[in-house]
């Protein structure tokens, strides 16, 4: 019945009942969302819980098996997922997937695809379309990496940054396609603990400055407990507590979770 | 001025190609494997784009070939030559001069529709898969070029010189040197603009992770469908360019074997290198007519027979071989994925290829 009713105005992203099956493995089960403007939403969970499938799934890589997503109010039922990027989604990866054979800024002006006013024609005759593009793409993105101090690195290969960079880059990358709704997988996961606390003090200073909202994936419980005003865990695809970090720490079920084996 | 060097050299060089054409000072062998490297460079750059930017594994390129050659054959013959079919030529054969460039385009296009059949079946499947996917398109032209008996079948069909000749008629001048020459600029430009484009570079996202370019908003099964009928239409265009050189098409020279002399010159350049492609299509052409070259000096041997040809026999002894010894000891291919700009940043300042 909920699934009928027209989605909220007010959100960027919701989700409703969504489940998502492999074969037999439920991977996602009857998961369902809503975050609002600037909202930095945390998703936590043991490994395997079913994470990174719920980012799959908004970002249109997977269709729901059940379930409907709408992103600033529009569903994305049968979107490709370039599609669904247009409509204001962003995302980083677990691993991450930079493209590492271009440099550091053709990493960002490719990712500006959605956005370009012309085509093969114009590209093949260098139109003044083609050429006004160009130009803009080429000078936010450099605009883009001095903003996060990566412009020095402009023309290297992302490989050749220390891993916490090229997370960083990532997340830019993300950013420069100016979305409403940004899907960070674990940014800090293999960084060592100083270069973590930077990245997530990177987070923190770009729900503080964009106008966006964030939906973090992360492993340490502390790190989310602290940026987050609202937090859902899942476990084995079942949502099993969602609410402030305050709710969050004490729940029972939780504790459990993530500390069940632990104790028996 | 400097930076408009590369233009300059070039249209020098075919000046004087055409030149020396026109007062016959040059033979007519030398004439003819610089064409024969014109069309190779269509071949390797165009190829290089789905295999080497792409990184598809596209193996049926001389199908492509075929179907540019025999369309622009056709056409040309039936409009500007008296044919089998038709009898009488459609048009007066002095409008060829004009109208040759458009001949040569129209295959290229008929080759382009062919490609976005191939374009389809990419989309879900990518290695092996696309390899026997290309390998049979190659396959089903050829026969069924070889079934329509109206275009000579397995025969092979003729009557391209009678259209170069009546180009001559009109205005005396060396007609292929030019258009191959035309044509063979027209598309490394061609290839340079795409790829160095924002849009075309995601030709390149796509081969590096596609799973990331389609999630940062890269219309994936767009750019391949742009990206192999850009390949295949001007591997047409090299078709139809190697048809009116020759005079003759067959079906059967444009077999398997013509599909890898295209992927040997890829794979010998460089991966995704354009600069590379066109060297390596060079150095590909010189070496195969160098087997030739060797076959005649070897018949000054008392004891060879007249009737062996090992540069025909050893060609894929030895094509093979070079693959062999570059894959142990250069697997990356002449240049790599690089530019010759990239080697040389020097050589910036001399040009704006673009
Ligand atoms: N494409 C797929 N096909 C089959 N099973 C899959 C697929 N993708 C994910 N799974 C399974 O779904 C479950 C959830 O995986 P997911 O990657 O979403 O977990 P996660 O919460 O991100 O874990 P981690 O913390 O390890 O990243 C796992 O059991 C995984 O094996
Ligand atoms: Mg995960």
């Amino acid at each position: 019945m909920q699934n009928t009713q027209a989605p909220s105005s007010t959100s960027v992203l919701e989700i409703r009942n969504m489940t998502q099956r492999f074969g037999g493995l439920v991977a996602v089960s009857d998961f369902s969302i809503n975050l609002g403007k600037n909202q930095l939403y945390g998703l936590i969970g043991p490994n395997g819980a079913g994470k990174t499938t719920v980012f799959n799934l908004i970002s249109g890589f997977y269709q729901p098996s059940q379930g409907r997503i709408f992103i600033n109010g529009r569903p994305t039922a049968g979107l490709k997922p370039h599609k669904v990027t247009a409509l204001g989604v962003a995302r980083t990866f677990q691993n991450i997937r930079l493209w590492n054979d271009m440099s550091v800024l053709d990493n960002i002006r490719v990712a500006q695809h959605g956005a370009l006013d012309y085509g093969f024609l114009q590209a093949v005759l260098r139109t003044r379309s083609y050429r006004d593009c160009e130009a803009r793409i080429e000078k936010e993105a450099r605009e883009l990496l001095t903003f996060f101090e990566l412009d020095q690195y402009a023309n290297e290969l992302p490989t050749n940054l220390p891993y916490g960079l090229q997370r960083k880059l990532e997340i830019v990358r993300a950013l420069s396609e100016k979305p409403k709704l940004l899907l960070l997988d674990e940014p800090a996961a293999g960084l060592n603990s100083v270069d973590a606390i930077e990245l997530i003090r990177l987070v923190k200073w770009i729900h503080e400055n964009f106008d966006i909202s964030i939906l973090l994936i992360e492993h340490h419980m502390d790190v989310v407990m602290e940026l987050c005003s609202q937090i859902k865990v899942i476990d084995f695809g079942q949502t099993i507590a969602e609410g402030d970090p305050e709710e969050i720490r004490n729940n029972p079920a939780v504790i459990s979770a993530y500390l069940g084996d632990d104790t028996i | 001025m400097q930076r408009y060097s590369v233009q300059l050299i070039l249209i020098a060089l075919g000046g004087l190609i055409t030149y020396l054409a026109y007062e016959e000072a040059i033979d007519l062998y030398i004439i003819s494997v610089l064409m024969f490297m014109g069309v190779n460079i269509i071949m390797s750059t165009s190829l290089n784009l789905v295999n080497g930017n792409m990184g598809e594994f596209s193996c049926g390129h001389a199908g492509f070939m075929c179907v540019g050659a025999y369309v622009s054959s056709v056409l040309g013959v039936l409009l500007f030559s008296k044919n089998k079919i038709l009898a009488a030529p459609l048009l007066n054969p002095e409008m060829a001069v004009y109208f040759f460039p458009f001949i040569i385009i129209a295959g290229g296009l008929a080759a382009a529709l062919t490609g976005l059949l191939v374009a389809i079946p990419s989309y879900r499947t990518r290695g092996d898969y696309l390899a026997i996917i290309t390998i049979a398109a190659n396959y089903i032209i050829i026969s069924a070029i070889e079934n329509m008996n109206i275009i000579g079948g397995s025969r092979g069909f003729m009557g391209m010189k009678r259209v170069v000749n009546s180009m001559e008629d009109v205005l005396y001048l060396p007609w292929m040197v030019i258009w191959v020459f035309v044509f063979t600029i027209g598309t490394v430009w061609l290839l340079r603009r795409y790829t160095s484009s924002t849009f075309g570079k995601g030709v390149n996202a796509i081969c590096q992770d596609e799973v990331a370019a389609e999630i940062m908003s890269v219309n994936t099964n767009k750019m391949k469908t742009i990206t192999f009928m850009l390949s295949s239409g001007l591997a047409g265009v090299a078709g139809g360019l190697f048809a009116y050189i020759i005079g003759y098409v067959n079906p059967g020279s444009f077999n398997i074997l013509k599909s890898t002399e295209a992927m040997v010159m890829v794979y010998l350049g460089g991966m995704g290198s354009l600069s590379g492609a066109v060297i390596a299509a060079v150095l590909f052409t010189l070496l195969t007519e160098g087997l030739r070259f060797a076959d005649v000096l070897l018949h000054y041997l008392w004891f060879v027979p007249d009737s062996w040809h090992y540069s025909q026999v050893w060609k894929w002894v030895i094509i093979p071989l070079i693959l062999i010894i570059l894959m142990q000891f250069r697997p990356e291919g002449i240049m790599g994925n690089r530019e010759l700009s990239d080697l040389f940043p020097g050589l910036k300042r001399f040009y704006k290829f673009k």
